[in-house]
């Protein structure tokens, strides 16, 4: 198994690595952080990975993503999976008056992890099999005044990944989207993470690593969020408009 | 990750005190300076966390912040051949089990749970059911990375910054952040355990069996039925063991069969259930007894099968009472320690005794010394559970011996004191920018 991680350095990226590392796969972490790839390489190397290849890159750079795919493919001699795991959750509230905050965070969320996407699927198609698994979010479901920016940028990536795991329905790969709900990362640090609904990284990792094998285009983390989104998205908007969500 | 958020209720594994504290969660190692200088900056004490088995108030500092360093999990490296292992302070040792034992490895010590972190490991200098042949965690460190709060970054060994490395071993956190560790690990044979099981009568027979039993098994606990009266006080089931030389190279699942899902109501823990229970436990083991090969987790782990079995307890709940006496005054003490329990009614089903070694501790504030430990859970009834304590606390002083600040959320400071000579020593290798509830409790003078 050979597997290249863009945005390894985010918890739910660290925690899907460890189950890759677990069943001796080899990794390419790709990140910006050369220390931090390197420390979380010497980590996976002693939990099992076969070997562990790091890449410094800035992903919300949307320059030749294709000859940067290639150039890791070739760094980790082939691919079976690539897990898009990087995003930014920006400052809503700022980026509601800065558009080019605004701009920011659609940027890297959607635009690049687009990019990505659609270099990946090229390649998955060509050799006719392996997948591409990206991270979405439950935010992508309705928007909402808390992060309907970010949500905007995570529903696009939705329609983006369906509409590729649609283009290989007849072929070998698979594309699927992970939508977790709100997840106990960095990410998140500084809200009130109690509660039933908040899930652990190594949860949302458990589910995104089968789901790189099984596929079935869109995946809820945990999965009870599909029937909760299920009716957020048919609340009236006269009733949805009123609730402090 | 570098900021402190206020967390409403933030607990130690006793649940005795409920407190909010500020808490960081830092997830990289880079992040840990800008952490620590942070927490400076808003004038907070510091002390760091790891997976909270700590069961009174040594791992709580509500007036201050906290840096829960579960996040720094990384190992940094594994040389087979010399036997080292290099991790971030927050790996459990879980964690480490899983990678070493398919190895043919394992921790030199142990302590009752797997659910500890290095870094506790080493604050707390853990010891285990070997401590007559291994000692405590802290002698098998090698190396260790200590982050002071004037943003000081040390390397600590039993050569380099030697009074600061003893100072930190068993320092209870308080001598700055341990960032990373380094230890010596044990080669195992196999995942199995050759264990033989053997019920005893009394506190004689306990004694008997430990004096029997040292020279030929690398681990010995026993098990006692602390509600037990008259000719049976002091009966239990002693349980030696080896690593097996021949049994599966795999370790055993042990995964959590059940989690606690809510505190169990005030009445679950009486005097009638603890005794039911500690009766049916004594005949089983009794039925059960004789040598048997198991797996590591029932042996070393069997609490770990209910996840958050602190729950038991109920909402207010438990101390945990863990005292050693020198082995001049063992016998009576212990058997006094009994009696006085036993009168109380005040039973604990978690009743463990051991005899330890005499390998000397390498930390100023090393709980283990040589003689006989006992630890004891009570569920928390109040002025009733303090009383019998106190009691307790009478006869530990006046046998010389001393209280496991892991395990305790109120020994007296002239305990304490008695109990650590070394403390004043210690006290001097404090780092000014870091305390907790239990050293601001013990070092008063």
């Amino acid at each position: 198994m050979r597997v290249i991680i863009l945005g390894a350095t985010s918890a739910i990226a660290v925690c899907t690595a460890r189950l890759y590392a677990k069943e001796g796969a080899s990794l390419l972490l790709v990140g910006r952080d050369e220390n931090r790839l390197s420390q979380m390489a010497a980590d996976l190397k002693v939990r099992g990975a076969e070997r562990v290849e790091i890449a410094v890159h800035d992903l919300a750079a949307e320059t030749d993503v294709g000859a940067h795919l290639s150039g890791f493919i070739t760094q980790l001699g082939g691919v079976d999976h690539v897990l898009i795991a990087y995003g930014i959750l920006g400052d809503q509230h700022a980026a509601e008056r800065d558009l080019v905050a605004a701009a920011e965070i659609l940027k890297v969320n959607f635009n690049s992890a687009a990019a990505w996407s659609l270099a990946t699927a090229s390649v998955l198609e060509r050799q006719g099999r392996g997948s591409l698994v990206v991270i979405g979010s439950v935010a992508g479901d309705r928007g909402r005044r808390a992060n309907f920016i970010y949500g905007a940028a995570k529903a696009g990536l939705e329609t983006l990944v369906e509409g590729i795991a649609h283009r290989f329905a007849d072929k070998g790969p698979r594309a699927v989207l992970i939508k977790p709900g709100p997840t106990i990362t960095p990410m998140t640090e500084g809200m009130n993470r109690k509660g039933l609904l908040w899930a652990t990284p190594e949860k949302i990792a458990a589910i995104t690593h089968a789901r790189a094998y099984r596929g079935g285009s869109i995946a809820y983390a945990p999965g009870f969020w599909r029937y909760i989104m299920l009716i957020i998205r048919t609340l009236p908007g006269v009733i949805f408009n009123r609730m402090d969500i | 990750m570098t900021d402190f958020a206020r967390e409403e209720d933030f607990r130690s594994w006793g649940n005795v005190v409920q407190a909010a504290h500020a808490v960081a969660r830092p997830f990289w190692r880079d992040q840990l300076t800008a952490t620590v200088s942070t927490g400076r900056q808003q004038g907070l004490a510091l002390l760091a966390t790891g997976l909270r088995r700590s069961y009174g108030d040594s791992v709580l500092n509500p007036a201050g912040g906290m840096i829960d360093m579960t996040g720094l999990d990384r190992i940094i490296a594994f040389d087979p051949d010399r036997r080292l292992l290099r991790a971030e302070a927050g790996l459990p040792l879980h964690t480490l089990l899983d990678l070493l034992v398919r190895r043919g490895f394992f921790p030199p010590v142990t302590p009752g749970t797997r659910y500890v972190t290095l870094g506790g490991a080493v604050a707390n200098d853990v010891h285990g059911k070997n401590h007559h042949v291994n000692g405590t965690f802290g002698r098998w460190v090698r190396l260790l990375g200590l982050l002071r709060s004037n943003g000081e970054e040390l390397q600590l060994s039993p050569t380099e910054h030697p009074d600061l490395f003893a100072a930190t071993i068993g320092g209870l956190g308080l001598t700055g952040l341990i960032t990373w560790v380094e230890l010596e690990l044990t080669p195992i044979d196999s995942a199995s355990m050759d264990v033989e099981n053997i019920p005893f009568d009394g506190v004689d027979g306990f004694f008997a069996l430990a004096r029997e039993s040292e020279g030929n098994f690398d681990y010995t606990v026993s098990w006692i039925d602390c509600l037990a009266a008259g000719p049976s006080l002091g009966r239990g089931i002693f349980s030696r063991a080896n690593h097996s030389e021949s049994g599966s190279p795999l370790p055993d699942r042990g995964n959590t069969r059940f989690s606690m899902p809510l505190d169990a109501p005030q009445f679950a823990m009486n005097r009638h259930t603890i005794n039911a229970f500690n009766a049916a436990y004594f005949r089983n083991g009794k039925r059960k007894s004789g040598p048997a090969r198991v797996g590591i987790h029932p042996f070393f782990y069997p609490l770990d099968s209910i996840g958050r079995w602190n729950r038991l307890y109920g909402k207010k709940g438990m101390y945990q009472y863990q005292s050693v006496v020198p082995p001049s005054v063992q016998y009576d003490a212990t058997k006094e320690m009994l009696a006085a329990i036993s009168a109380s009614g005040q039973g604990s089903f978690l009743a463990v005794l051991k005899t330890f070694g005499d390998e000397l501790s390498p930390g100023l504030l090393s709980f283990p010394m040589e003689g006989t430990t006992l630890a004891l859970d009570f569920p928390n009834r109040g002025e009733e559970t303090l009383r019998l304590m106190a009691r307790l606390d009478e006869i530990v002083l006046a046998a010389g011996g001393r209280l496991y600040p892991a395990k305790d959320g109120r020994m007296p400071a002239r305990l304490f004191q008695a109990g650590y000579p070394a403390w004043q020593a210690f006290s001097k290798h404090v780092d000014s920018g870091f305390s907790s509830l239990f050293w601001q409790r013990v070092s008063q003078m």
